[in-house]
């Protein structure tokens, strides 16, 4: 089976990237790629419900927003999420963040996201019919 | 990086030529190592630069530099407002005015070692750092407002340091020309429980010693000798930061086109200067370059204190504090005219010779200490601005080692407990809350910091003053 989001290397940050079978599964999975670089998402109990929504002027710039209103509410709240449930209508994103409060010690997040970039954006449907959502996120 | 795609200027310079919509070539500082080392994103990515409007002179990469998001780390790149210049939220990136301070202290090594792990692990438990981490202070809106204006001479007034602190830190501790009334909620919001906090990532806190020295007339103006302890910071403008920055990159993205800007990369997110969004931008970003600043001088203060808890009648004297991710209005003289220029270095320092009204009194015959940090295992550097550089970079050198490794390969390679155990054997010990964070970081996940500093000083950037050798390193 095809992994759902993986890592592509970035010399001083990282990629991440999503796949799915529609352009909101794999923004989720590109969330989860990202949340991943912090904490290994078995780690985290998805116990806590945030809302989130976004609009864009299109589905690329949606990534970034998306991942960007990811890494806020993140901040904002002492959080980290394991799981994403996202709708997509039109360039407008609903989402469901599910995760828990950092816990330092046992969390032990490795580094801060800082934002979502335009460098290497991509949301494309590919060969195999699936899509991919993909961006380097500053660390 | 392919090399057949260059013109080598001489042993230390190579040249991209003006081609297709480049408006001025790029001009790359490498040696034949770092050149062939180099990715070939950073040849993209400052060929890029060198496309935006009013760019003067030249884009320029520093042998430090590495690919980035829009710029190359290591990029540096000055607009004219009055050739309709820009000013790049890109240019910036989210870290604004992150930077690196050195204070000077009256300790030996020795004296450190003496009592090297209690005063680590007290540095450890007074300095926040790393994700969940919070500051102990807590701004209200008005004090918010102030800090946004004032940078470190707020924080001095605040009782966070010393009014001689001030000349040696760049713009006298305070950006003019701030507008925090323009700083949206979020970002307030994002800062809110972050001031005095070191952050993440390659962001920490050393107490080294001076290993080497290689200028002896520029090290007594510095005041640096072997055998010395000092206490280098590394961080930036934390949440707050990195929030301008998201909002504007996307801002001046979407904006471009109805600005009859062509990006051709839109991580190169940018507004004419002289337009409402260009003014609005730099009024938020010099508050975020006072937030950073203010940042620093709150963490200096801190380490003061645990200073003086082991070392009582301790001095430690502020040498510099110096950003490497910026954006600055700036007087060069270019073709022989002086102009004034917007000058962009993300992840370059600014370095200048002798003789430079901005430079405090005590510096003026010498030049601006270079601040160069290296990986936790390595040394970092001391170095003194070289006046060759304002026909090089427009006054401007390397600000670190680069990444040769991704974090993910780092993380896969060494673990942080072995990382530890290893340094530790080398006499440094290594705190931070997440050890995952350490194996990410490892000094073999780094590019040598010598040969760039060395090739810094050939091309005429900047001279190498002294080596500072890691004994305690706090890291988020």
């Amino acid at each position: 089976m095809s992994c759902a989001w993986t890592h592509f290397p970035h010399e001083g940050d990282v990629g991440v990237q999503g796949f799915g079978a529609d352009p909101a599964e794999a923004f989720a999975n590109a969330a989860r790629a990202m949340t991943a670089v912090l904490v290994p998402l078995d780690q985290i109990t998805a116990n806590e419900a945030v809302e989130i929504t976004c609009e864009a002027p299109e589905l690329e710039v949606l990534l970034v927003d998306w991942l960007n209103a990811v890494i806020y509410e993140m901040a904002t709240r002492s959080m980290v999420f394991g799981d994403f449930r996202v709708v997509i209508d039109s360039n407008c994103l609903r989402a469901t963040a599910l995760g828990e409060p950092v816990e330092v010690v046992r969390h032990a997040p490795s580094v801060e996201l800082k934002g979502a970039t335009f460098t290497q954006l991509r949301v494309a449907r590919q060969e195999d019919g699936r899509w991919l959502a993909q961006c380097v996120v500053d660390v | 990086m392919d090399r057949t795609t260059l013109e080598k200027l001489g042993p230390y310079a190579w040249r991209i030529p003006q081609t297709g919509s480049m408006r001025v070539p790029a001009v790359i500082y490498a040696d034949e190592v770092l050149i062939d080392d180099m990715d070939t994103k950073v040849a993209e990515q400052i060929t890029n630069v060198a496309c935006l409007p009013g760019i003067v002179a030249a884009a320029y990469a520093m042998p430090d530099a590495h690919w980035g998001y829009g710029f190359p780390i290591g990029g540096v790149a000055a607009f004219d407002p009055d050739e309709g210049g820009v000013v790049s939220a890109g240019g910036v990136g989210f870290d604004i005015s992150c930077g690196v301070r050195l204070l000077t202290t009256n300790l030996s090594r020795a004296d450190i070692a003496t009592q090297q792990e209690p005063f680590a692990h007290e540095l450890s438990r007074t300095i926040p750092a790393g994700v969940g981490s919070r500051g102990r202070i807590e701004l209200d809106e008005a004090e918010m407002a102030a800090m946004l204006a004032g940078g470190a001479a707020w924080a001095v007034a605040e009782g966070y340091g010393r009014n001689d602190d001030l000349e040696r830190i760049e713009e006298r501790g305070t950006m003019t020309g701030a507008r925090p009334d323009l700083v949206s909620a979020r970002a307030l919001l994002r800062q809110r429980r972050e001031m005095g906090t070191l952050g993440s990532g390659n962001h920490y806190l050393e107490v080294q010693s001076v290993a080497e020295i290689f200028d002896a007339e520029a090290a007594r103006a510095f005041g640096l000798e072997v055998g010395q302890a000092v206490v280098m910071i590394h961080c930036g403008s934390r949440g707050l930061g990195h929030q301008i920055g998201t909002e504007y990159l996307r801002e001046m993205a979407l904006a471009a086109p109805a600005q009859g800007i062509v990006l051709p990369d839109r991580e190169l997110a940018c507004a004419p200067i002289d337009s409402e969004l260009g003014q609005r931008y730099l009024g938020v970003l010099r508050a975020g370059v006072n937030c950073a600043l203010a940042n620093r001088q709150i963490l200096t203060h801190l380490t003061r204190g645990v200073l003086e808890r082991f070392f009582p009648g301790v001095r430690a004297d502020l040498l510099y504090d110096v950003s490497h991710n910026t954006c600055k209005e700036e007087t060069h003289v270019i073709d022989g005219r002086a102009r004034r220029l917007f000058v962009h270095r993300k992840g370059a320092t600014r370095s200048l010779g002798p003789d430079y009204p901005d430079l405090p009194p005590a510096l003026t015959a010498i030049g601006q200490p270079v601040l160069i940090g290296g990986s936790m295992g390595t040394g970092s550097y001391v170095l003194v601005g070289d006046a060759r550089s304002e026909a090089a970079t427009l006054s401007s050198a390397c600000h670190g080692a680069g990444r040769a490794m991704s974090r993910h390969e780092a993380a896969r390679t060494w673990t942080g407990a072995g990382i530890q155990k290893e340094l530790a054997a080398r006499g440094i010990i290594v705190k931070s809350p997440s050890r995952r964070g350490i194996a990410e970081e490892a000094p073999g996940a780094y590019k040598s910091v010598e040969r760039v500093v060395e090739v810094a000083e050939r091309a005429g950037l900047a001279r190498r003053v002294a080596r500072l050798a890691p004994m305690i390193c706090i890291k988020g």
